[in-house]
């Protein structure tokens, strides 16, 4: 009887370890992930962050560049470039065929011309005279100089052809390859070459949008929570609008995309792809979240604020305007750029507006057509060529770089200005 | 020209302002008592003078296209053309009078530009004379009302607890926008697909729709067996299937873990972190799910001799997963924490040990909270579109095999409305259909959901 009893109290108490142990794997696996995820987009990732140059001396002939003796900066500025910058790779090989040729002129970027038409530019001197130019290396070499391309395919299979390997670690052997900080990536607009694609467009884009949306969503969410929390009498249409409050913080993100196509642009016939419309989408979507955030905070005041205020004779309006909303602010502004972090990373809605298209030029307005940072991820994670990878990964890296930093600004003006009653 | 008279008014508006303080500043100087603080009088003065304007500035900025295309408009009237040639004479008058046309110009879109011009630079005028007249005459109203010392601070809280409720009905009028974007495309859609095919028929295929020559008229039986979303609404529950099982242990287990076993210390760096997942963006959940989950299912799944699609609804399906488990890990957390003491140590009291307390006690006892929890979870997976996206198929496929790629509502409203729509093609209309389903799903999920857990904390607090 006894040993039953005690075979019994085993069994429980490993029954009880047992399901202790559910629970810290559970925890453990959810950490898991966030390892693994965050690893797997560092890794391919940070390589971005480093740019392929080719050194290459070019000759600035004169007569090649079609110029006069003692020429103006604007004949140097109109001079065709391409003669000579081609010239300069040819040079590397000077028995090449005509394909051999062509590799070669496909070892570096399009950009080759504008490359060296603004060495001569910083320096008008170096006509007649001969100098190393960095030139960007095309994606593939930039690929394989990093370790990213296997080198041991078929020729067939790759994009780098043999003839272009020899010439490439010739010059690999010279000390004519360097890797430097990739600031294009930067500066430059997106581009469909790899190596030229930058997230300059989509950045500004993503400000862009943004800023729409604060200027829509703060103001009429911070006056809607005034009004429900401090005004409405209890009736069923502040009910109403309370369930409706909380419903649209749990509408899929697309069917906003869908309103932003069924009544911005089709009923209001403003642009498409803009950063306004992506804007004001984004800002329909972040009102719940603030006027939830705003709510909470005003809720939080204590009463005796309020019939402090009251006692000296102020009206209900001022007692709000000028205590209750003003002590309530630390909480509305961490909760607004809670909602902000949650519109930057918002993806599809932007998609269905339009904001998808290829920009490749840096858009001064929000009226111009623009893409974001979570649409450019897509975009580069849909096309085909491996110099995309990293470039996805570089910028998921820079996106969660503006979320983290936007969530620990959140979190700092919550505990550093935000008074606590007790 | 119109940015000009925005800042005009708002500048105007400032200035009232100070007036209308200045006003009361002298009405108190003469030793009569002023029947509200200075400042009130500002304001008054300010609204007087702004809010008219305002309310006729956007007004005619949304009459003034309208009513101008009817006039040019009206010069064709009585030849025959039909709707859409009228608004392509009309875009073309338009472009023609900025000089951007590059057609050919006969001499009736000739006149018709001057006259479009004509038209502009009147309403322009009109305008801004219309709006002068209203400004002076509103101010002179309001600064009359000042002078005799009337009651300000009531008329300018009244209008500030007007403009208080106005805001409060942005919520309610996104809703409605949200029903009118989707609800006439559903219509349309509904007049040429019948409903009973679309809830009903197997075979989901709406590039079918789309091939077509603009110039042939729309064969209603060309599209029967293209629309039948029965292949994407199983698509659809069934990776938010998968997801659920990824998210419901783990998300529930490191819930109660957290809740009634985690020392202070691991509670204050584990929620947070957990909590991380759900700050990460959905498209870069896509893209882990299409660059290192497919090709690694696929990759084991070569290696045992099965045939796994890199698009497999598996990968999409616990990458949401993973997704949604801080979701139900706080909300069970929650939940669990607001169950009563009282509960636990009776059944302390009782002998039972820590996890036969939670299994019998607190996880009845908080159910109905974590099935709140868990449809709202559902509701996210369903409503999921990146993910599914980048890292599911696009073709619908009927299938119940999670090594094989399938396609969701979400991901098929994408595949259509990227890129340029028509609007009125069935298939443009089909997504809309689709939003609409979506809409009205998770609308329904949502509100149960929510009224469970209300219910829930009502009952405890």
């Amino acid at each position: 009887m006894n040993k039953n009893k005690e075979k019994l109290l085993n069994s429980r108490y490993r029954a009880e370890k047992r399901f202790q142990f559910y629970g810290k794997s559970a925890i453990f696996l959810a950490l898991l992930f966030l390892t693994i995820f965050i690893f797997k987009i560092f890794s391919t990732g940070y390589t971005a962050f480093q740019k392929t140059w080719l050194v290459i001396p070019v000759t600035f002939d004169a007569e090649t560049l079609y110029l006069d003796e003692n020429p103006s900066i604007e004949d140097i500025e109109d001079a065709d470039y391409f003669d000579i910058a081609l010239k300069s790779m040819f040079d590397l090989d000077k028995n090449a065929s005509e394909k051999q040729q062509n590799d070669l002129k496909k070892m570096v970027s399009y950009f080759f011309e504008r490359e060296i038409k603004k060495e001569l530019l910083n320096d008008p001197s170096l006509i007649g005279k001969t100098k190393d130019v960095y030139l960007t290396a095309s994606d593939d070499l930039d690929q394989v100089f990093k370790g990213n391309y296997p080198r041991d395919l078929p020729e067939n299979q790759r994009r780098v052809t043999d003839f272009q390997l020899k010439i490439f670690d010739q010059l690999v052997e010279q000390g004519r390859v360097e890797s430097k900080f990739n600031l294009s990536f930067f500066t430059y607009p997106d581009s469909r070459e790899a190596e030229l694609a930058g997230i300059a467009s989509s950045f500004m884009g993503s400000i862009f949008s943004i800023l729409v949306c604060l200027v829509i969503a703060f103001p009429v969410a911070v006056l809607a929570a005034i009004y429900l929390e401090e005004f409405a009498p209890k009736n069923k249409f502040t009910d109403f609008i309370e369930v409706n409050i909380n419903n649209l913080a749990a509408v899929p993100s697309i069917v906003f995309g869908l309103l932003g196509l069924g009544i911005l642009l089709a009923v209001f016939q403003l642009p498409r792809s803009t950063p306004l419309v992506g804007g004001i989408t984004l800002s329909l979507m972040t009102l719940p979240t603030i006027i939830i955030a705003c709510r909470a905070s005003l809720k939080a005041v204590p009463p005796s604020i309020r019939e402090a205020a009251l006692a000296m004779g102020a009206s209900r309006m001022q007692t709000t305007m000028h205590h209750t909303v003003p002590l309530s602010m630390p909480g509305t502004l961490s909760g607004t750029i809670i909602g902000l972090a949650q519109a930057l990373g918002e993806t599809a809605p932007l998609i269905l507006i339009g904001m998808v298209a290829f920009v490749n030029t840096i858009p001064g307005s929000p009226l111009d057509p623009a893409a974001s940072l979570p649409v450019q991820i897509y975009i580069w994670a849909e096309s085909a060529e491996r110099g995309f990878v990293e470039k996805v990964s570089a910028c998921i890296m820079v996106l969660l770089g503006f979320l983290i930093l936007m969530n620990l600004f959140a979190q700092i003006i919550r505990h550093k200005f935000e008074k606590k009653w007790s | 020209m119109n940015l000009v008279i925005f800042i005009f008014i708002v500048l105007l508006g400032f200035t009232s302002y100070y007036f209308g303080r200045k006003k009361a500043y002298s009405i108190q100087a003469t030793n009569t008592r002023l029947t509200a603080l200075p400042q009130f009088y500002g304001y008054y003065l300010a609204i007087w003078c702004a809010i008219p304007a305002f309310i006729i500035y956007s007004l005619w900025a949304i009459f003034e296209p309208s009513i101008v295309k009817l006039i040019i408009l009206s010069d064709y009237s009585n030849q025959g053309y039909l709707n859409d040639e009228l608004n392509l004479i009309y875009e073309k008058t338009k472009s023609l009078s900025r000089g951007q046309f590059t057609g050919e110009i006969t001499p009736y879109l000739e006149t018709s530009a001057e006259k479009y011009l004509n038209l502009r630079s009147i309403a322009q005028n009109s305008k801004v004379v219309l709006i002068l007249t209203i400004i002076i005459a509103s101010i002179a109203y309001g600064y009359k009302r000042i002078s005799s010392n009337k009651r300000t601070r009531e008329p300018v809280e009244k209008f500030l607890n007007a403009v208080l409720f106005t805001a409060s009905l942005a919520a309610v009028l996104t809703t409605v926008g949200i029903v009118f974007s989707l609800i006439f495309q559903t219509i349309d859609f509904f007049k040429v697909i019948p409903l009973f095919d679309f809830i009903f028929g197997t075979h989901w295929y709406p590039a079918k729709a789309f091939v077509r020559d603009a110039s042939e008229t729309l064969d209603p039986s060309m599209y029967s067996d293209t629309f039948g979303a029965v292949p994407i609404f199983a698509g659809t529950f069934f990776i938010a299937f998968i997801a659920m099982c990824v998210a419901i242990p783990i998300g529930l287990m490191s819930g109660i873990y957290l809740a009634e076993y985690a020392s202070t210390r691991v509670r204050q760096y584990a929620k947070p972190l957990i909590e991380i997942l759900a700050g990460i963006p959905t498209v870069v959940y896509g893209f882990f799910a299409a660059l290192t989950v497919g090709p690694f299912l696929k990759d084991i799944g070569t290696a045992m001799g099965l045939e796994v699609s890199a698009e497999s609804a598996l990968a999409a399906g616990g990458v949401m997963g993973i997704m949604i488990i801080p979701f139900i890990s706080s909300l069970s957390d929650d939940v669990i924490t607001s169950v009563p003491q009282g509960l636990r140590d009776g059944s302390y009291a009782m002998g039972a040990t820590k996890s036969e307390t939670i299994k019998k006690v607190i996880f009845p006892a908080a159910l109905p909270g974590i099935v709140g929890s868990i449809l709202l979870g559902v509701s996210r997976a369903i409503g999921e579109t990146m993910i599914v996206v980048m890292a599911s198929g696009l073709a619908a496929n009927l299938t119940l095999n999670p090594l094989e790629s399938t396609s969701t509502i979400t991901a098929q409203i994408v595949v259509i409305l990227i890129g340029d729509q028509a609007f009125g093609d069935p298939k443009t209309q089909a997504a809309f259909a689709l939003g609409m389903t979506l809409f009205l799903v998770t609308l329904c999920l949502n509100i149960f959901a929510l009224r469970v857990v209300k219910k829930y904390r009502e009952k405890y607090e």
